[in-house]
């Protein structure tokens, strides 16, 4: 379940679009520096050219895992706001496309959430650096979340 | 190429990866068989604060890494193999504090695409936190840089 304390900041991270106070909860978010912000009603992530993150040396290039993580991480995120799940989604599986090198330079990602069911979700992701139209990696990930009230065929007494 | 000397372009490779290091991976053993890497378990690579999982991206990282140097076992000279595409089930949460082992093998090579499966896994490889496929790209050692990759590999090895 997700703390009554950590839902009230995240409210208030999305109510004013300051999501650092959120991001700072989470050490992964740090070690590869994701940042987040409000794009109309949509949200968009940024994760900022870092040394840290090379892979290949030679091109240089972002760690293929690291374009994988932003993304992953970037679906998760954009679930905490947007679907009423009442604990941290949970990652089922994830599938990454690469299309071009990711080269040494800021990297941006935005979500689509296809099929929100009652337990499992549906999440595209699509990552770009300098040209939106010719992103260098498409994903998809299906989360686990857990309703706000029980399932029926949770096998669970009806509470009143 | 025998054991050794890929263990030890194994080590060199790894060595070249930035974010590899500042994950403090490591490479176990390599043979004709697979790749098998090592991804200490630190708090910077948790994402779920509340029960100190690591991150899937760190996994996806260590798997990426791993399938990607599998190559080097089946491949007689090194070529550069970028990723096509990466597909990553979940199976449990990494228990934190625990050392993570990533293992990679290639199952399939062809002229153009390497297919690779593998998984991660704690203390025992028959529980894995996640099962991986991946495939690559064979470019062969003609590309930008690919010689020159080749070359600071092969120095100091046997």
């Amino acid at each position: 379940m997700i703390p009554e304390s950590i839902r009230q900041q995240l409210n208030a991270a999305h109510a004013v679009g300051d999501y650092r106070p959120l991001l700072a909860l989470i050490p992964y978010a740090g070690l590869i520096g994701i940042e987040c912000e409000r794009e109309g009603d949509d949200l968009l992530f940024r994760l900022p050219a870092n040394p840290d993150n090379i892979g290949n040396p030679l091109l240089p290039a972002i760690h293929g895992g690291v374009i994988a993580g932003f993304m992953e991480l970037s679906a998760a995120l954009y679930l905490l706001i947007y679907s009423e799940s009442a604990s941290i989604p949970k990652i089922i599986d994830f599938s990454i496309d690469y299309l071009r090198a990711g080269h040494l330079r800021d990297t941006y990602a935005q979500c689509q959430l296809w099929r929100q069911g009652r337990r499992v979700t549906n999440v595209a992701i699509t990552a770009w650096q300098a040209d939106r139209q010719s992103p260098i990696a498409t994903a998809r990930a299906h989360f686990k979340i857990e309703p706000e009230k029980p399932l029926k065929s949770s096998g669970q007494p009806p509470s009143a | 190429m025998n054991e050794s000397s890929l263990q030890a372009m194994a080590e060199r490779f790894l060595s070249a990866l930035k974010h590899c290091q500042l994950l403090q991976m490591r490479v176990a053993h390599a043979d004709r068989d697979g790749m098998t890497l090592m991804l200490p378990w630190s708090a910077s690579i948790v994402g779920n604060p509340q029960t100190g999982a690591v991150h899937g991206g760190a996994l996806t990282t260590l798997m990426d890494t791993t399938c990607g140097m599998a190559t080097l076992c089946v491949l007689p000279r090194f070529e550069v193999c970028p990723t096509l595409d990466l597909r990553i089930d979940y199976m449990h949460p990494a228990e934190a504090g625990k050392l993570i082992y990533g293992h990679a093998q290639c199952y399939r090579v062809t002229r153009d695409v390497i297919f690779t499966r593998g998984s991660a896994y704690q203390d025992d490889p028959d529980q894995p936190i996640c099962q991986v496929v991946g495939t690559f790209m064979r470019l062969g050692q003609q590309i930008k840089g690919g010689i020159g990759f080749a070359n600071t590999l092969k120095e100091g090895g046997a």
